[in-house]
């Protein structure tokens, strides 16, 4: 708990653990993990179904046992500390760490180079503005899933989930095995904003409606809620008057979007991006402010956490060079743009040697789409192009440009879809 | 059970709390009696939080006069009882001829009402000021004494003195009739207890006019008057507004300001509304439309993309159009504190006094020789310093455990919310006392770990802690295929 660090990672989420793997794989001899919560793990340890790991692991893991396999692989490095029930108050431009912890008090502490892997929080209901009363018995859908996976209560008995979001379909098979009847699962989007096997798995197999185009336009219930009224809604996802219907239930879980945890962040004075909330970073999770690296959730959502442990193992890896004084020379600039039918491309721009390096880059298409193609071109150049039989919104899209192509590149480049397939 | 009181006050709002407070300076055995499982539950916890300079109301009404007296008690009891007020002074603004005739009229009424400092500010004056207001705005009304408070805080803070000075407040205890006997009160009874009293304080908000005709007295009645809100994040603090700015006001209220909160926020609203329904604070698509309309006059480029919440609350109005004030004509012993909107909160402390005065004149009772002013310490982690809060976490290491992380309240504070004097049961309750909850992911996180603790610090099981009002049960079960 003294001198220096190599490195301090804030969260000791999967993102934080497979950071902190990486980073004494490649030369850090002193990491410290600080994580607020009493264990690490974060957010997969409610996350009790399978379906993890497939990517990262080859394996098909639970949550808790995708969050396991990440600290057995720093539990017994004697580089890494970790501090549990420890709150990170203010990270400083110079690497000083602010937290407290009932055991240690208030600490103060410095290193060479910071990760932030904070996560990411859910959209409440204040934030779509839901009109109608205030009553008990509303919940976001992540919040839920810790009251029944970890705490061991049932929010309700009969639901309503508002959003086709991952977490609201694990949910609504969540509640269904604890024998809670869920009445439908309304989204506003004329398509699922969760991945397809979720759609089969968690609504198709236990016959729970999913509507489409339905929004929540009152809810009802002084104390507790009583029920809903649905509505249909148009192109604009505005309510369509007439459509309105009633659904009763005591019980709305919301799962309408994720958000970047980005406080830490916005105290450093990090440069944010307005679409991903995240801090923006280059290929090796380096964001606006030298030596201080992001990786995971906090930088953007990412629909399966295999990615985030990969998105970590980078930042680890050039976090641990730059602590060690040895990071790559960076020779150029460029920026990666969202072209045609993308919304997102993380890392935001490159800091290329001369030599070029492989970059793995990360998209969300703006609408879904059947057989298109992603094409990413350079100063009207095509850098490369790559056939995709479906592109949607909730499942990102992964293209490797390899070292060849981007020892090349000079000016910004631009990721579009391209319909003309 | 069967109880004996001095006074009985009915509802536990920030006028109720008021008036125990001021009655707590004496020797009288004063209960309250709350319906809710907490006090401020009614308007109290839902409206524009300001404490009004006291120019709106016609001179010489029951309004305008604890207005200015309440502005000035307030200015006086800020420090005493640690009142969360923020002196912001507020404008009026004015974007035609008539609306600049208009804040010069409320300017002389102002004035006739004893309100200090009243200025007219030309335009340039108003956007130094407050920099994002329209360009339609030509000149405003100046008040200097006007400020926002956290009335959940006021509330809390009457509540607490009173109990520190012997004051019994039951919450859970709604009022199911008042005897009398030869034109004069003689007990309360409750869902709970009979309370044998000399005086009733009727400060029961929308219901006054139910308990009013409890003892007999039917001559006012209450129509609630709704009005909704949105609240924005303290981020949208900067494109909002600095302080209280209100348009020029219509008939019936105010009308839709934009003003700061003392928390950081900035709220717009409130419409009005009359509804039937005295439980009915729910918010409608065409009230948000109203209410944001109305702000886009003020600050044109609102942040909507920022708000965080919104919420309803219920004006009581008296069919009288003015505050029923002093003691009841049908009913001895009965005072009435009723027909309490705006300026209500601002008034409350004058209210009390005012009723306190004629209570402790009918009675002769005395001044409390042991009179314990303010209230006990209550920390606030994230306003220490670092050696205070180094110093804190090891005098209790329970405030090194941050349960709230977007608002940074600690574990200690949450401690210190419940076993308070009239203290938090709920989760809400919670929340008011130490903003655990409040911030951007509205509870998500911190929620179950409050639950758990209002269950560990109360000693119920945890199925039984509640949000906040009396059903509002936020767990139905344990998991394991108990569900039916």
């Amino acid at each position: 708990m003294s001198g220096t660090y190599d490195i301090i990672i804030i969260g000791g989420g999967p993102a934080g653990l497979s950071a902190a793997d990486s980073a004494v794989q490649n030369g850090a001899k002193k990491v410290l993990i600080l994580e607020r919560d009493r264990e690490v793990g974060g957010i997969l340890q409610q996350c009790v179904h399978n379906g993890f790991g497939l990517h990262h692991f080859k394996q098909e893991l639970t949550g808790p046992g995708y969050a396991q396999r990440c600290y057995d692989m720093v539990k017994d490095r004697p580089e890494v500390e970790i501090l549990v029930d420890t709150m990170v108050l203010e990270v400083r431009t110079d690497k000083t760490v602010v937290a407290v912890s009932p055991a240690k008090g208030r600490l103060e502490l410095t290193a060479k180079t910071v990760i932030l892997t904070m996560g990411c929080r859910e959209r409440t209901r204040g934030a779509i503005r839901i009109p109608g009363t205030r009553p008990a018995g509303v919940y976001t859908a992540g919040a839920a899933q810790r009251m029944v996976n970890m705490e061991g209560y049932l929010p309700g008995k009969k639901i309503v989930i508002l959003g086709s979001g991952d977490i609201g379909l694990i949910m609504a098979r969540r509640m269904s095995l604890e024998g809670c009847k869920v009445q439908a699962v309304l989204e506003i989007c004329p398509f699922s904003n969760g991945l397809t096997r979720n759609i089969v798995q968690c609504l198709n197999d236990y016959d729970i409606p999913l509507y489409l185009s339905h929004t929540i336009v009152a809810i009802h219930g002084r104390d507790r809620v009583s029920g809903i009224t649905a509505a249909k809604v148009d192109e604009k996802m505005r309510p369509i008057p007439g459509t309105e219907f009633e659904i009763d239930c005591d019980t709305v879980l919301l799962s309408v979007g994720l958000i970047p945890e980005n406080e830490l962040s916005r105290g450093l004075g990090l440069t944010l991006h307005p679409k991903t909330s995240g801090p923006v970073v280059d290929q090796h999770r380096e964001t606006s402010q030298p030596g201080i690296f992001a990786a995971g959730n906090v930088v953007h959502v990412h629909d399966l956490v295999d990615f985030v442990s990969d998105e970590a193992e980078i930042a680890g890896k050039y976090a641990a060079l730059a602590s060690l004084g040895q990071s790559p020379a960076v020779d150029r600039v460029i920026e990666v743009k969202p072209g045609a039918g993308i919304n997102t491309c993380v890392p935001q721009h490159l800091r290329l040697g001369i030599e070029g390096e492989n970059v793995r880059l990360f998209m969300r298409a703006a609408q879904p789409k059947r057989g298109v193609k992603l094409v990413i071109t350079s100063g009207g150049e095509t850098v490369l192009t790559k056939p995709l039989a479906v592109v949607k919104p909730s499942e990102m899209i992964a293209v490797d440009l390899p070292a060849a192509k981007t020892a090349a590149l000079s000016g910004e480049i631009s990721v579009a879809i391209d319909e003309g397939v | 059970m069967e109880r004996e009181a001095d006074v009985v006050v009915i509802g536990g709002g920030v006028t109720g709390t008021a008036v125990l407070w001021a009655l707590a300076h004496y020797d009288l055995k004063c209960v309250l009696l709350e319906k809710e499982p907490d006090i401020a539950a009614g308007t109290t916890k839902a409206n524009s939080a300001v404490l009004h300079a006291g120019f709106d109301a016609p001179t010489g009404s029951e309004k305008a006069r604890m207005n200015v007296l309440g502005n000035r008690l307030y200015h006086d009891l800020e420090k005493e009882l640690g009142l969360d007020i923020i002196w912001t002074g507020s404008l009026v603004t004015a974007t035609t001829p008539a609306e600049e005739e208009q804040i010069k009229e409320l300017k002389a009424r102002g004035e006739a009402n004893g309100v200090p400092g009243l200025e007219i500010w030309d335009a340039g004056r108003v956007r130094e000021k407050e920099p994002n207001l329209s360009e339609a705005v030509k000149s405003a009304l100046w008040a200097p004494t006007a400020g926002i408070c956290w009335p959940f805080g006021i509330a809390a803070a009457f509540a607490e003195n009173a109990s520190l000075n012997g004051a019994e407040i039951l919450r859970g205890a709604t009022v199911t009739g008042i005897e009398t006997e030869g034109g004069r009160v003689t007990a309360v009874r409750t869902v709970k207890d009979v309370i044998r009293t000399r005086y009733v304080v009727n400060a029961a908000g929308v219901q006054a006019g139910e308990i009013s005709a409890m003892a007999g007295d039917s001559s006012f009645t209450i129509r609630p008057r709704k009005g909704e809100y949105i609240l924005f994040d303290k981020t949208a603090r900067a494109s909002l507004v600095n302080g209280i700015v209100f348009p020029a006001p219509t008939k019936t209220s105010k009308g839709i300001l934009v003003c700061a909160t003392t928390h950081g926020n900035v709220f717009i609203g409130p419409n009005a509304q009359e509804v039937d329904d005295k439980e009915d604070t729910s918010v409608t698509p065409a009230g948000m439309d109203e209410i944001i309309a109305g702000a886009k006059k003020l600050v044109p480029n609102l942040p909507m993309g920022a708000a965080i919440t919104e919420f309803a609350g219920l004006r009581a109005a008296s069919s009288t159009g003015d505050f029923v004030l002093g003691p009841s004509q049908e009913v001895k012993g009965l005072l009435q504190a009723a027909g309490i909107q705006s300026p209500g909160l601002t008034s409350a402390p004058a209210i009390g006094q005012y009723l306190a005065e004629i209570i402790v004149k009918e009675t002769g009772a005395a001044k409390k020789a042991d009179y314990q002013p303010g209230r006990p310490e209550q920390p606030v982690f994230r306003e220490l310093d670092d050696a205070g809060q180094a110093a804190l976490i090891a005098r209790d290491p329970r405030y090194g455990r941050v349960i709230c992380r977007c608002e940074t309240i600690t574990e200690g504070e949450i401690v210190d919310a419940i076993r308070r004097p009239c203290g938090a049961t709920t989760v809400d309750g919670v929340k008011r006392r130490t903003r655990a909850g409040m911030g951007r992911c509205q509870g998500g996180f911190c929620g179950p770990r409050v639950i758990e603790i209002l269950s560990r610090e109360l000693g119920v099981p945890v199925p039984e802690i509640r949000k906040d009002g009396a059903g509002s049960y936020l767990y139905i079960d344990k998991t394991g295929g108990t569900a039916k």
